[in-house]
């Protein structure tokens, strides 16, 4: 599904050993740039196949064996106290796809997917109508937990926030830590994110220090390995490499092509060129309103809407 | 057709740009007034030193930290003993206050930025804090003396001193561990709840860690202003002469026996009051470095 350089990120093989030994190898940073310019489908086809018996069909692995959940808004409303931010959202991301969200500054990207994990309401006078389905449950069900929504669904935050007074390793931890998992070997399941999160082996050596002293790039991929270490099944990403520069966001982006094989993942991106690399699906939004969904290469190359296409060719925005 | 391009001669362009004679002397003028002013200020700071220094310094020795004053200056030859009591007891009723004042002072800051946030109760609250930080001094003691003496119909006691002393760090705790709180940047919070973590467990683990030296210094800060109180211990814990443990009892304290020495007709009790306010301003001071070393840690701006 994905080239070479890539998928030795993670050892992504649910036949293979614990990734130990693959994940050493790894050495994504020096992977060909240009081929993961070439747009996320366009190099898992170009790319050499790595053949793996049975990977299509089998459920992703090196963090336990996890399917992404679908995703579907409708009639999504959301208001700051009496403004109207978002004017009735219907959209449907499917399981284990990434899906960018595109659109001028203030058009409702952020909030859009701050309802999602219900981080919206955390904004004094700020509340949401409508329907968010996580597979088939009403996040905002009065009988459902927000607490636990929010546990299946991950966030990766525009700057990079790594709590100031933990190191690395604590970090990661916290998610656990926060949410009281009971009988959970910490050790291992730190460095299965980090593996994940392509972190370990810059920082295996030195777990202990403070997570606030990684680079921009690091730092962002530690706030994505805390995150999985909780096993979300969704990802919620607001402009997650805005301020990295284009080798940590290659970093990021490589990243989310992994990812993709356990969760879902929805990016706002404000970089086009990054949503047709990273995404499967593109969703653009103006003024609140969603105007257009559907594969990336259609949203790129032959949008149905005007207005889309006057955004995605660059006539505004 | 045009000019070239930068024809003024050097000397015209140095013209154009060399300070004009008034701006300078309006310059020095200005710069002249503000050094007076600040040099005028520092005046009876550094005299305020000086005297304590002079006068202090001279009272101190082993003998004034290790014993009580014994309240007998009739005849010369009787020695009038030291500080011992007083240091102790500033040191335990402050350690009271503080540990009724601090949990409560800093449980009411995370309620404000976490919880009341901009409600009319919590913009309520907040006005409350600020007139409380207003209040004379002697307001608490009064408050205290009526409440807990009068109104109890019994005497003076250390631990009523210290509830008064308690009233006045309560607002000053308040106030500075609630500014530290509202600079813990909003992204931690979101991204702790974010991971799934209940309001509280956020609270606990990300946002009081975070902000924890800065609270310290608040703290300090308080606790430095609630030792040199004389005003709310004259009539809660009034003053005694012997060295006291127990905080029912009546206490002496550092400001109480300076205010009582400084009457004294007797040269060397004056002394004695010299030497106290000598040893509560270093107390005072030592708190103060410790507060902005551990400030100086915060990794809050």
């Amino acid at each position: 599904m994905s080239s070479q350089p890539r998928s030795q990120v993670t050892d992504i093989n649910p036949d293979s050993p614990p990734p130990a030994q693959s994940a050493h190898e790894a050495s994504p940073a020096d992977s060909d740039p240009a081929r993961a310019a070439q747009g996320a489908r366009g190099a898992s086809l170009a790319g050499p196949a790595r053949i793996v018996p049975g990977r299509a069909q089998a459920a992703p692995a090196g963090l336990p064996a996890k399917q992404g959940l679908g995703v579907t808004l409708e009639q999504l409303r959301a208001f700051y106290g009496e403004t109207e931010q978002l004017r009735g959202i219907d959209l449907q991301f499917a399981a284990n796809r990434v899906t960018a969200i595109i659109g001028p500054s203030g058009c409702g990207k952020s909030t859009m997917i701050r309802c999602i994990n219900r981080m919206h309401e955390e904004i004094p006078g700020a509340h949401a109508e409508g329907r968010v389905l996580l597979d088939d449950t009403d996040v905002y069900d009065p009988a459902v937990d927000v607490v636990a929504v929010r546990r299946a669904i991950g966030m990766v935050f525009q700057k990079p926030n790594p709590f100031p007074t933990m190191s690395i390793f604590e970090n990661v931890a916290a998610g656990l830590r926060l949410t009281s998992r009971r009988g959970v070997d910490l050790r291992a399941k730190v460095e299965q994110a980090l593996r994940s999160a392509g972190l370990w082996d810059e920082v295996a050596d030195r777990l202990s220090e403070p997570g606030v002293g990684l680079s921009g790039g690091q730092q962002q991929r530690l706030c994505i390995a805390r995150s999985l270490a909780v096993d979300p099944e969704v990802i919620l990403m607001d402009e997650p490499c805005s301020a990295l520069d284009p080798i940590a966001t290659l970093r990021i982006e490589e990243l989310i092509e992994e990812l993709k094989r356990r969760v879902t993942i929805v990016i706002v991106t404000h970089n086009m060129q990054q949503a047709a690399r990273v995404a499967d699906r593109t969703a653009f939004m103006l003024a609140g309103e969603l105007i257009e969904v559907g594969d990336t290469q259609e949203i790129f190359t032959k949008p149905r809407d005007p207005r889309t296409e006057e955004y995605v060719t660059g006539k505004f925005g | 057709m045009s000019g070239p391009v930068g024809s003024a001669s050097p000397s015209e362009l140095l013209s154009r740009f060399s300070i004009s004679p008034s701006r300078r002397r309006r310059d020095r003028l200005a710069r002249g007034t503000i050094g007076a002013g600040t040099v005028l200020a520092l005046i009876p700071l550094v005299l305020i030193v000086y005297y304590l220094l002079e006068k202090g310094l001279g009272a101190w020795s082993t003998d004034f930290f290790t014993t009580d004053p014994t309240g007998s200056t009739f005849f010369k030859s009787s020695s009038i003993g030291g500080i011992k009591s007083a240091v102790l007891g500033t040191i335990e009723m402050v350690a009271l206050a503080s540990a009724i004042a601090v949990p409560i002072g800093i449980g009411v800051a995370l309620w404000l930025v976490e919880y009341g946030r901009d409600s009319a109760f919590a913009k309520t609250v907040r006005f409350f804090v600020d007139v409380l930080t207003g209040v004379p001094s002697i307001l608490f003691g009064l408050f205290i003396y009526i409440v807990l003496v009068i109104g109890t119909h019994s005497s003076y006691a250390g631990y009523k001193g210290s509830i008064a002393l308690s009233l006045l760090m309560l607002p000053v705790v308040i106030r500075s561990a609630e500014v530290i709180l509202l600079l813990v940047p909003g992204g931690l919070r979101e991204s702790a709840l974010a991971l799934g973590a209940p309001r509280w467990k956020m609270i606990a683990r990300v946002v009081l860690p975070t902000a924890l030296p800065g609270m310290v210094t608040g703290v300090l800060l308080a606790v430095a202003r609630a030792a040199g109180e004389t005003a709310p211990l004259l009539f809660t814990a009034a003053s005694t002469h012997g060295t006291s443990f127990n905080l029912g009892g009546f206490m002496n304290s550092l400001p109480v026996q300076i205010y009582n020495d400084v009457t004294s007709p007797t040269a060397a009790v004056v002394n004695r009051a010299w030497g106290a306010a000598l040893t509560l301003v270093t107390l005072i001071l030592a708190l103060n470095v410790i507060a902005r070393l551990i400030a100086r840690r915060s990794r809050l701006t």
